[in-house]
C-alpha cells in the first residue's frame, strides 16, 4: 500500500531556523489498515501527512505507493490514489457552486474532459448517496454551499472523498474545528465508510480515547518519530491511562504535562 | 444612438466575458487583456488588408489571444511570477508584438475594404433596417458566445475550473493540475479578448496600438455593474448575461460622458478618471449593501 523509508524532513535546512520536523521514520501501511495518529502539538503528523500527500518532499528517504516509488511525484498526481480532509470545512468543497456540482466534481479523480456527466441518472445517484449522511442534503442538491454549515460541509466532504474511491484515505483532525455534537457526527459517519467501503485509512486525533476506540492500529508520535506502533488485540487492550503509561515510559517525561498536551475528554 | 451604445456594448461585452472568466471564475487578476485587445484588431486588420477570408480573420484573432494568455500562464506557472506581474510582463511585451503585427505601424486605417460588418450589411440588406443592422449582428454574436461558454462551464472541465477558482485545494486534491486549468482559463479568456478587439476594429475603422490603453478598467466596471444592477446568482448562464448586460449600461454611462460632459466642462480626456471613479463607487455601494444585509455566515455550526 504505502511504505515510508527512512524518511527525514528538515525545514530550512543550513538556517538558524533549522528545524527537523521528522527525525527518522519508517511505516508501512497494509491494505485494511485503519491507523490512528496521535501525538502532541509539533509532534510531526501533520508533516506525517504531507509527506504522504506529497504536499513537502522530504529530505532524505523515499516513499512508495502501491510499489512504485512517488518520492518526487507532485501532489496532484498522488492524490489520484489518496483522499485527504483537513481539519478546515472549507478545503474540501468549492464555496460559490452548488452540491451537485461540487459532487459531480469530486465524483471521480483525475483530469476531465469537456463531457457534461451531469445528467439525471447521477443526479439521482448523488441523491441516493446522500441520504447515508442523513442530514436532508439530498433535497438541496441547488444549493450553494457557502449556506452549508461547516458540519455539513465536512461529513460531505467525506462522502465525497469515500465515493471518488481512494487507495489512501488521510484524516487531518478532521472533526476538530467542529463543535462538539456535529464532530461526533462526522467521527461516526468515518467509521461507517471506513467499515463498509473497507478502506485503508489514516486518522489524525487529539483525543485519545478516540484513538483508541477506532481503527485497528496505532500510531503515538514525538519530537518527529512514531514512539509507539500498536495494533491488533494489542491496541483493543489499550485504555487512556495504559497509553499515557506508555508515553511516560518511552519518553521518562513529567505525566502531568502529557495529560495537557493530549486531551483526554471524555 | 441607443443602438450605437448597445452595439458598442456588446461588442466590447465579448471582452468583459473574458475579463469575466479571469476575473471572476479563475479569480486571476489578469492584465494581459490590455495587450491582447489591440492583439486581436492588430491581427484582424493585417488580415483584412492581406485578403485573408474574414471568418478565418477573426479565427486567427482569437488564436492570436489565447496563445497570448498561454504565456501569461507559463510565466506564472512555471517562474512562480505573482499572477499580476506575469500579466503585466506579458502586456508590455505585446505593445511590441503588436505593432509588429500591423508592419511596423503604430496605427491601420480599414477604410475602403470589406470588414465583417460590411458583408453583413449587404446580407442583411432588406430584412433589417439599415441603423439596426450592426446591432441584430451583434446581438447574435454575443448571444452565441455567451451560450457556448455556458455550455463549456457545464462540462465537467468548466465544472473544475471553476471549483478552481473558488479552491484550488479542491482541484488538487482530485488529481488535477491547477496549472493546466489556469493555462485552458486564461486562453478562453485572452481569446475572446481578442475577438473582441477583433470586431471592435471593424467597428471603429482602424487598428491601434493603444486601443488597450485600460481595457481591463473598463472590463472590470462592466462586470462590477452587471453584478450590482442584477440579483447575485449561482448559475453561470445568469453570470455571463449579468457580463453583457453590464458592458450595455456601462457604454450607456459612457456616452452619457462622451455627449452631455461638456456641461460640466469634462473632456475625452477625463473618461478614464470617470471610470476609475465608477469602479470605486461601485466598490463602496457594494460593501454598504454587505453591511446592510449580512450575508450568511460562510462557516456556522449549527
Amino acid at each position: 500500500m504505502i511504505e515510508l523509508k527512512d524518511v527525514r524532513m528538515i525545514f530550512g535546512q543550513g538556517t538558524v531556523n533549522e528545524n527537523v520536523a521528522i527525525s527518522n521514520i519508517n511505516l508501512k501501511v497494509k491494505e485494511g489498515d485503519f491507523i490512528t495518529v496521535i501525538g502532541s502539538n509539533g509532534a510531526g503528523k501533520s508533516t506525517l501527512f504531507n509527506l504522504i500527500a506529497g504536499t513537502i518532499t522530504p529530505t532524505i528517504g523515499s516513499i512508495f505507493l502501491n510499489d512504485k516509488n512517488v518520492t518526487r511525484e507532485p501532489e496532484y498526481k498522488r492524490a489520484r490514489h489518496i483522499g485527504r480532509i483537513f481539519q478546515n470545512p472549507l478545503l474540501g468543497t468549492a464555496s460559490n457552486m452548488s452540491l451537485e456540482d461540487n459532487m459531480m466534481i469530486t465524483y471521480r479523480k483525475g483530469f476531465k474532459w469537456l463531457k457534461r456527466s451531469l445528467n439525471h441518472a447521477k443526479r439521482e445517484l448523488f441523491r441516493q448517496e446522500l441520504t447515508q449522511l442523513k442530514m436532508g442534503l439530498e433535497n438541496r442538491m441547488k444549493e450553494n454551499l457557502a449556506m452549508f454549515s461547516g458540519g455539513q460541509r465536512q461529513a460531505l466532504t467525506l462522502l465525497m472523498v469515500v465515493l471518488s474511491k481512494p487507495d489512501l484515505i488521510l484524516l487531518d483532525e478532521h472533526t476538530a474545528a467542529l463543535d462538539p455534537k456535529n464532530a461526533e457526527i462526522v467521527l461516526e459517519l468515518t467509521n461507517k465508510f471506513i467499515e463498509e467501503y473497507k478502506l485503508t485509512g489514516m486518522m489524525i486525533t487529539h483525543n485519545m480515547s478516540h484513538a483508541i476506540e477506532f481503527g485497528n492500529r496505532l500510531l503515538m508520535m514525538d519530537k518527529g518519530e512514531i514512539i509507539f506502533d500498536v495494533e491488533g488485540e494489542e491496541k483493543k487492550a489499550l485504555t487512556v491511562e495504559r497509553l499515557l503509561e506508555k508515553f511516560h515510559e518511552i519518553r521518562h517525561t513529567s505525566f502531568q504535562n502529557d495529560r495537557t498536551l493530549l486531551a483526554e475528554d471524555k | 444612438m441607443i443602438e450605437g451604445i448597445f452595439v458598442e456594448g456588446l461588442i466590447y461585452g465579448i471582452m468583459v466575458l473574458g475579463v469575466f472568466i479571469s476575473f471572476r471564475v479563475l479569480d486571476f487578476p489578469d492584465l494581459t487583456v490590455d495587450g491582447s485587445f489591440p492583439l486581436g484588431a492588430a491581427i484582424m486588420a493585417t488580415c483584412i488588408l492581406a485578403g485573408v477570408n474574414l471568418w478565418l480573420a477573426l479565427l486567427l484573432a482569437f488564436a492570436g489571444g489565447v496563445i497570448a494568455g498561454y504565456v501569461t500562464a507559463l510565466i506564472h506557472n512555471h517562474l512562480k511570477v505573482p499572477n499580476l506581474l506575469a500579466g503585466i510582463l506579458t502586456m508590455t511585451m505585446l505593445y511590441s508584438v503588436n505593432i509588429r503585427v500591423l508592419g511596423n505601424r503604430a496605427n491601420v486605417p480599414l477604410l475602403n475594404v470589406d470588414t465583417v460588418l460590411t458583408v453583413v450589411n449587404d446580407k442583411l440588406d432588406g430584412i433589417v433596417p439599415d441603423d439596426y443592422k450592426s446591432l441584430v449582428f451583434f446581438v447574435l454574436v454575443a448571444l452565441l458566445l455567451k451560450f457556448l461558454l455556458d455550455l463549456f462551464f457545464r462540462t465537467d472541465l468548466g465544472l473544475t475550473i471553476g471549483a478552481m477558482g473558488n479552491n484550488e485545494q479542491m482541484v488538487v486534491s482530485q488529481g488535477v493540475n491547477p496549472k493546466t486549468l489556469k493555462a485552458i482559463g486564461l486562453g478562453l479568456s485572452n481569446g475572446l479578448v481578442a475577438l473582441s478587439g477583433a470586431f471592435a476594429a471593424q467597428y471603429l475603422g482602424f487598428a491601434d496600438v493603444g486601443l488597450g490603453q485600460g481595457i481591463i478598467i473598463s472590463g472590470l466596471a462592466s462586470v462590477m455593474i452587471g453584478e450590482f444592477l442584477i440579483m447575485k446568482s449561482n448559475r453561470i448562464s445568469v453570470l455571463t448575461l449579468c457580463a453583457l448586460l453590464g458592458s450595455v449600461c456601462f457604454h450607456g454611462v459612457l456616452y452619457v460622458g462622451r455627449y452631455y460632459g461638456y456641461l460640466i466642462n469634462m473632456t475625452p480626456n477625463d473618461l478614464n478618471l470617470i471610470k476609475g471613479i465608477l469602479i470605486i463607487v461601485l466598490l463602496v455601494l457594494t460593501q454598504s449593501r454587505k453591511l446592510k444585509r449580512p450575508s450568511k455566515a460562510v462557516v456556522k455550526n449549527d
